[in-house]
């Protein structure tokens, strides 16, 4: 034993619980009929959305259910315009004047930094921005699945295309989207499907499209695919380049291997027929139809699933209850995203009260979900160098915590979404943990500034829109119902009450200071009174371990 | 690797930031200041303060005998029966309630400074307000964003929380004990104290408690993060090795759970036994706002105000023979103070409404013992608004702590407390002001009086400096300052002013002398 592992243990080891044998659900896709409270609302919301905020829970409330799930599985009716460049005072880009898009321009070297960012920039807009739609939460999912790195790639504008593609196909066919990705040139630079030619066959894409991206790598150690089959599927692929100038993807047929390829047994020994010339493009579809048709991929795609929505954990009631009827929905649906994401979030098995409350928050789901239910203000589109700016502060603060949205740590993507067997848990650690809090607590008392800008939590106006803020008792209630998933012991709740109170015992005190701000909401006495006490509150509050899990 | 041990394992690798009340953290770099403190004894000091939530009544708490009579007229039914008032040595006028013989016994063996009359001009009777007031040492109408606490910790420790802990401070600058979150401890900059991030966290560190987590996978994974929560926190090890570097503490405490404020101090005695640097504790005991029911029907000394005054003395007593057992007591100095004290007059109902002016308590083997300032004096036909009148205001009590405790130079003590208070002798050690045995040797002069006194419009009034700095000033019986009459050098002599009553209505006020250490109070009626 080493001494950290000393230290460690000398925190209550003799009380540490065992959770090796948690309580397990039976459920399975049997539509939910139960009660629709703010509790279901939000577990919900948190799961499909970044967050709860007040009014997008009191809105899906009075909808009900079905509606609910109805309206969050539609994508929104718009395209979001692409990103921005806001950095002529840094760099002059000579293709891209200030305030345009640098998507579709020239690529600079000196440009691509800030591209760069402006690309980061950008999403964490729409994450910020997102409608009543699962859309970015299944853009994140896709985004993460089909995973490329900015940095690697080093040229924003792929980047850029592959972001954009997952956007538009994430409730959409995944059998298509697997066919784009493929074809995308940010991902056939990624993984250098680009280089992949019949004189020199390069087997990254045609590894990763079967072991991360459709069908997985194995069953309990058994391999599902074999070393032949990523020669055989790389050979497929051969012959794909990019048009720099356009960034698009062409097929050379030149460069494509025209001998016949074969399978191994995982595939029933398929042959796929070489082809020359421009028909030599069809034997992608040959692949992914083979591919497509093992059993293999819509299980592999809705354990992910699962594990992103519900929990990490998967026992052999939930595989038979859950995965296996969602692999055949998928299949039986050709693939369709969204009959899958409606059975699994409609399902008496995502309502199911031990479901709740048991993911641990990923960077995106504390900060892009802590602005969005605080209804922080961010500088608007009348300012949009303000904007970016304060879009990639979030950004940068996401990549603190470990979470560089546009640069996963590799093509597996985040960790946390499928490292056996921590999971979630890895989101959280000793650095982490605290930089958690350290946000949040600076969202609370100082905001967050950039370039003269600066985004704050207004806890006063927060409260000032809850029910029954001049109830000590009832306010804490209504903040740990919308903040937590579980109830709170009374000792937490005595002790916010304490603070609320600075330690009086009558609640008349906390009435009395907070009816006196209302009173007088221009005085400064007042109002500093009850906005020390709630910035405590509020602090303790997302301080707390509970805070974490959704 | 277990998992858990691998990520154990990484902690041990990284540098720990600071779970800190704080957020952002600011690189440390050595200052001369911090370098000189670390080589003097002085460095070892530590500060105690004791929060009496709720306005302690003062009156009932250190009880001035010569006025028993006028205070019979004005709260007859909360009084302490003269003869149950407890002595305290060379003064026959004041003495201590009933149920504070360990206090009594402290002060008696030389160990307790108790400042009479303390509170602030215009003092604010709300609680929420008053007590920011006490915890940032504004002005009465002022709001200011730091506490006076956190204002010192960042002098002392510029450039914390960045580079923290470290070599030359490993521990918490503050720790608070007990539930609540003190502004007292906020710095201009970042939080100076220790934030307890769970309500039984501190004591889990130590006493090894666990709330208990459900068995599902919410529990589970809520298990989870509380675990990477005590090993991240990056002072729970220190912490806990101090706790565990004691294994004996003094039997004088009561039955754990009996008295929280004794519980706390226990906590607080053996950390600074156990070798923690950090300056200054805050632990705290509520209930003190005694509107009804203060006292007994049996009888005036039991009830809600005797236990909390008995659980305060009985807690100190405790905490002082703890700390000699654990031979740290030339380390420590407490100091008691609530957010108000209590009205002259009682309520019907047996208690008190929200006061003004009380008494602070200072204790320890370093501190000068004695009464500073004295009695309050009470109107013989006292009306319902009248209040005991500031003597000392509260920020004195804080700059004399901060200039002859933690040593801070006069000349900087602006920087903290951000105005100039007089300063008053009350440490032993390092009295760098007036001695004690001067204000003793005056207490018999007449420095200040007014004549004609009852007055209808105008009065002289006659004072003696013994040169240096006078302050006179006139308050009403509510406290509000109405009138600062000398604000300046004067030299050693008798001076004799005019002064015109500009309109304030008949009644009772209060005519405040300050020089140097030394102040009076004395009372001048205006009538129609």
């Amino acid at each position: 034993m080493n001494r950290r592992d000393a230290l460690t243990l000398d925190f209550p080891k003799q009380q540490r619980q065992d959770f090796s044998n948690t309580a397990r659900t039976n459920t399975g896709l049997t539509p939910y009929s139960g009660q629709w409270t703010l509790s279901e609302v939000q577990h919900l919301l948190r799961r499909a959305m970044f967050g709860s905020s007040k009014t997008d829970a009191d809105y899906f409330l009075a909808q009900g259910m079905t509606a609910s799930i109805s309206e969050l599985l539609t994508a929104p009716g718009s395209v979001p315009s692409p990103p921005l460049w806001t950095y002529a005072s840094n760099y002059a880009d000579p293709n891209v004047a200030q305030g345009q898009t640098w998507v579709t321009a020239p690529y600079d070297g000196q440009a691509n930094g800030y591209r760069n960012k402006s690309y980061k920039a950008w999403w964490v807009g729409q994450m910020l921005d997102q409608s009543h739609s699962i859309l970015e939460k299944m853009t994140l999912f896709w985004s993460n699945h089909f995973s490329t790195e900015s940095y690697a790639v080093n040229d924003a504008r792929y980047s850029y295309s592959t972001n954009a593609l997952c956007r538009q196909y994430a409730l959409g066919n995944f059998k298509t989207l697997t066919k784009l990705i493929t074809l995308d040139s940010g991902m056939l630079k990624y993984l250098n499907g680009y280089l992949n030619t019949n004189t020199a066959p390069d087997e990254n894409y045609g590894r990763e499209l079967q072991e991360l991206f459709t069908v997985g790598k194995d069953a309990n150690g058994v391999p599902f695919y074999s070393q032949s089959d990523v020669i055989a599927a790389a050979h497929v692929l051969t012959g794909y380049r990019i048009n720099s100038a356009t960034i698009a993807s062409y097929f050379d047929s030149t460069r494509h291997d025209t001998a016949n390829k074969t399978f191994s047994s995982f595939y029933g020994n398929t042959v796929i027929t070489g082809q020359s010339g421009a028909n030599g493009a069809n034997e992608l579809d040959d692949l992914l139809t083979m591919i497509f048709s093992t059993n293999e991929v819509a299980l592999f795609i809705c354990r992910k699933l699962y594990r992103f929505f519900v929990y990490y954990e998967i026992d052999a009631a939930t595989e038979t209850n859950v995965i296996q009827p969602l692999a055949t929905i998928f299949r039986n649906n050709n693939y369709d995203i969204l009959p899958v994401l409606s059975a699994l979030l409609s399902s008496e098995h995502f309502f199911d009260p031990l479901n709740r409350g048991c993911i641990i928050k990923a960077p995106v789901d504390i900060l892009i979900a802590m602005c969005r239910d605080y209804n922080v203000v961010f500088p608007n589109s009348s300012n949009i160098i303000a904007q970016y700016t304060m879009w990639f502060k979030m950004a940068q603060y996401l990549a603190i915590i470990s979470q560089n949205v546009g640069d996963p740590p590799n093509v597996a993507g985040w960790a946390a979404y499928y490292q056996e067997p921590g999971y979630h848990e890895l989101w959280i650690n000793s650095d982490s943990l605290p930089k958690r809090n350290q946000f949040t607590d600076a969202m609370i008392y100082t905001g967050i500034t950039g370039s003269g800008n600066t985004i704050i939590v207004d806890v006063v106006a927060y409260t000032a829109a809850l029910t029954t803020p001049d109830d000590p008792d009832l306010l804490i209630q209504e903040v740990i119902d919308r903040h937590y998933s579980e109830d709170v012991s009374n000792t937490v709740k005595s002790y916010l009450k304490n603070i609320l109170l600075s330690g009086q015992a009558s609640n008349s005190y906390w009435t009395n200071a907070w009816n006196d701000y209302l009173g007088s909401p221009t005085n400064m006495t007042y109002y500093n009174i009850v906005l020390t006490r709630l910035q405590a509150m509020y602090k303790y509050i997302m301080d707390l371990s509970e805070y974490q899990l959704s | 690797m277990k998992r858990r041990k691998f990520i154990s394992a990484l902690s041990a690798a990284t540098v720990l930031p600071a779970l800190l009340d704080g957020f952002s953290f600011k690189a440390f770099a050595a200052s001369p200041l911090l370098r000189a403190l670390a080589s003097s004894a002085v460095n070892d000091h530590v500060l105690v303060l004791i929060q009496l939530n709720g306005g302690n009544d003062g009156l009932n708490t250190v009880i001035p005998l010569d006025q028993y009579s006028n205070l019979s007229s004005a709260r007859n039914n909360i009084l302490i029966p003269s003869a149950q008032v407890l002595s305290l040595n060379g003064t026959a006028l004041t003495g201590l309630h009933p149920s504070m013989t360990g206090i009594q016994q402290l002060y008696n063996s030389g160990k307790v400074n108790i400042v009479q009359g303390v509170s602030y001009p215009s003092p604010n009777f709300s609680h929420f307000r008053a007590t920011d007031i006490w915890l940032t040492a504004s002005d009465s109408a002022q709001v200011l964003p730091s506490g006076w606490a956190g204002r010192y910790l960042d002098y002392e420790y510029p450039n914390f929380p960045t580079g923290y802990p470290n070599a030359t401070m490993p521990d918490p600058l503050a720790l608070e004990i007990g539930s609540m979150i003190s502004l007292a401890f906020q710095g201009p900059m970042a939080g100076m104290g220790m934030t307890i991030t769970d309500p039984t966290n501190f004591y889990n560190l130590i006493n090894g408690i666990q709330d208990p987590a459900p068995n599902t996978n919410y529990g589970k994974e809520l298990t989870y993060i509380r675990q990477v929560s005590q090993q991240s926190q990056a002072y729970s090890t220190v912490i806990t090795t101090a706790a565990n570097n004691i294994t004996q503490q003094s039997p004088s405490y009561p039955s754990p759970g009996t008295n929280s404020l004794a519980d706390q101090l226990k906590i607080v005695a053996r950390l600074v036994a156990g070798g923690l640097q950090t300056k200054i504790y805050m632990v705290n005991l509520g209930g003190f706002d005694t509107h009804s029911a203060q006292v007994d029907a049996s009888g005036t000394t039991s009830g809600k105000h005797a236990n909390l005054l008995s659980q305060l003395s009985e807690a100190i007593a405790a905490f002082m023979d703890d700390l000699t057992f654990l031979n740290v007591a030339n380390r420590v100095v407490g100091m008691t103070f609530s957010e108000f004290g209590r009205r002259i007059i009682s309520n019907a109902s047996t208690g008190t409404d929200h006061g003004a002016g009380a008494p602070m308590i200072l204790f320890g083997d370093q501190v000068q013992s004695g009464l500073v300032g004295t009695n309050p004096v009470i109107p013989s036909v006292a009306t319902v608004s009248d209040n005991v009148a500031m003597q000392y205001d509260f920020r004195s009590v804080y700059a004399s702590v901060l200039n002859e405790w933690f040593c801070v130079p006069q000349p900087d003590l602006n920087q903290i407390m951000l105005q100039n208070f007089q300063l008053l002798p009350l440490i032993q050690s390092n009295a760098c002001v007036t001695g004690i045995h001067e204000l003793n040797q005056k207490a018999g002069e007449n420095l200040v009086w007014n004549d004609p006194n009852p007055f209808t419009s105008s009065t002289y009034i006659t004072f003696k400096s013994k040169g240096g700095h006078v302050l006179l000033q006139v308050f009403n019986a509510e406290g509000r300052l109405i009138k600062t009459i000398v604000d300046g050098e004067y030299a050693a002599g008798t001076h004799k002013i005019w002064y015109e009553n500009e309109g304030h209505p008949a009644g009772l006020y209060y005519l405040r002398l300050q020089n140097e250490a030394l102040q009076q109070v004395k009372n001048m009626i205006v009538v129609r």
